[in-house]
């Protein structure tokens, strides 16, 4: 049977792995390469990495890093932050990248995501969803933020998801922005709306804070796999633990 | 020093394959040379032939044409120890379903979408799958049986001979997915798996280091 996935994230910004507090607020967890290496011999399923880098000269910074964790790490590698072009896609796969996430300019340029599907395939295009929910009565509703979590986009977030799908997205990788950091769990009302409306597989994000949390992403919102931060990168918790449980739990897991 | 060339022609994340490949050399100390090239000549004076593929076949098949790659391929195929990886196993078959594009039809068969009947199996298949080895295998020397590997992709190889149990059926091992499909290929001195190698971790290197080996 198919694993389930556990994929932990390096937020990286001037050459080091950060970690911040509902996108706010950073502190330091390490060498890219390091940690990267550390998550890989703990089983790791794949590896994503997230360029939050403010200013475009330091974007580069991210390309000997991904070139110098692909020399030595071979599981699945994810890029994103600041993907703007057909170009800065290439430039990634190139430099190690299996897949680029494509956020912001998924939102002002849909066509960006179609274009680099049909060059290069869905399997390395993945549309990052940032999505909060909505106040009010009824059933709930989100909406799509971009530039970090700082913009709305004026979009619901399932509707959204679908188009991703439709253009070309290979993968959904969701976050909750109203969970992330908050280590309380995952949106899992969000989660499984999302798991359930698409044909292409989601990756759960923000708000993990045990491993009892990523057990519930899967069997109770239904994702295909499951994105986390702090919990590993200050020694909590290592992957391994995480598979542990999760298969205890009669999720199937690569152990 | 024998030459292992991974063939560009101009499709796919070339480098992780290579990287996979010179990471073992380097790792076993063997007396391989590594090059990614788009030189028919290259490729008709390599030792062992790596070809990759990946995005849609429609675009591996014409790239593959324009590149003039195409005869230097098709004679490696026919000579020496040669790995398909992903749509480069594919591309081995006589046809995809894939924008119904003629494929090198060195293998009967076709090439297939995943149509899951239930609907959690998401499309694409990615992720970590268990590999169940049919025949012995050179190639799978030292890897256990049912290891997993890493999948991603829509369409799979259905060999003309998949159904049957003759000891010259081309599928070498199978993988389940809302069903049971060709996993991995083997006749002769070709040798593919429809996942990557060259992000299955230890697995995944263990293989590439069986191919340096292998004398079919």
């Amino acid at each position: 049977m198919l694993a389930k996935r556990i994929i932990p994230c390096l937020d990286v910004k001037a050459g080091r792995v950060v970690k911040g507090v509902n996108f706010v607020g950073l502190r330091d967890a390490g060498d890219p390469v390091e940690v990267a290496a550390r998550y890989d011999e703990q089983g790791a399923d794949e590896l994503t990495f997230l360029d939050i880098t403010a200013s475009s000269d330091e974007r580069d910074l991210i390309l000997p890093i991904i070139e110098a964790v692909a020399a030595q790490v071979f599981i699945p590698m994810t890029v994103g932050g600041g993907v703007r072009t057909v170009a800065d896609v290439r430039r990634l796969l190139n430099a190690g990248a299996d897949k680029v996430s494509i956020n912001t300019a998924a939102v002002q340029n849909p066509q960006l995501v179609a274009d680099a599907s049909a060059r290069y395939g869905a399997q390395c295009i993945v549309g990052a969803v940032d999505a909060r929910r909505m106040p009010g009565d009824g059933p709930p509703r989100w909406e799509v933020f971009t530039h970090g979590g700082r913009k709305p986009a004026g979009l619901d977030a399932i509707e959204w998801g679908r188009e991703l799908q439709r253009l070309g997205a290979g993968e959904i990788l969701l976050t909750s922005m109203d969970r992330d950091g908050t280590r309380i769990g995952f949106d899992l009302e969000l989660t499984r709306a999302f798991a359930d409306a698409l044909d292409i597989p989601v990756i759960a994000s923000g708000g993990v804070g045990n491993l009892e949390h990523l057990a519930d992403g899967i069997s109770l919102g239904h994702a295909d796999a499951v994105l986390a931060a702090s919990i590993f990168h200050y020694g909590e918790f290592t992957v391994q633990q995480a598979k542990q449980l999760m298969a205890s739990r009669g999720i199937e897991v690569r152990l | 020093m024998q030459k292992l060339v991974v063939v560009d022609y101009g499709m796919g994340n070339l480098r992780s394959v290579a990287k996979a490949f010179e990471f073992v050399v380097r790792k076993r100390n063997l007396a391989f040379d590594v090059s990614i090239s788009s030189s028919p000549q290259a490729v008709r004076d390599a030792d062992r032939i790596v070809f990759p593929g990946q995005g849609a076949m429609p675009d591996c098949m014409r790239y593959l044409r324009e590149s003039g790659l195409e005869d230097a391929v098709r004679e490696s195929a026919a000579a020496k120890p040669f790995f398909g990886v992903c749509v480069g196993m594919q591309m081995l078959f006589d046809v995809s379903e894939e924008g119904n594009t003629p494929g090198l039809g060195i293998f009967a068969g076709r090439v297939v979408r995943f149509r899951p009947t239930d609907r959690t199996l998401k499309v694409p298949h990615m992720g970590w799958n268990e590999v169940v080895q049919t025949q012995q295998h050179a190639l799978f020397k030292s890897i256990v049986d049912a290891e997993r590997f890493y999948f991603v992709h829509s369409y799979f190889c259905a060999p003309i001979d998949f159904a049957t149990n003759s000891a010259n059926n081309v599928t070498t091992a199978l993988t389940n997915y809302g069903g049971e499909f060709t996993a991995a290929i083997g006749r002769d001195n070709i040798f593919g798996t429809q996942f990557h190698p060259e992000k299955s971790h230890h697995a995944g290197l263990k293989l590439y280091e069986n191919f340096l080996h292998w004398n079919p």
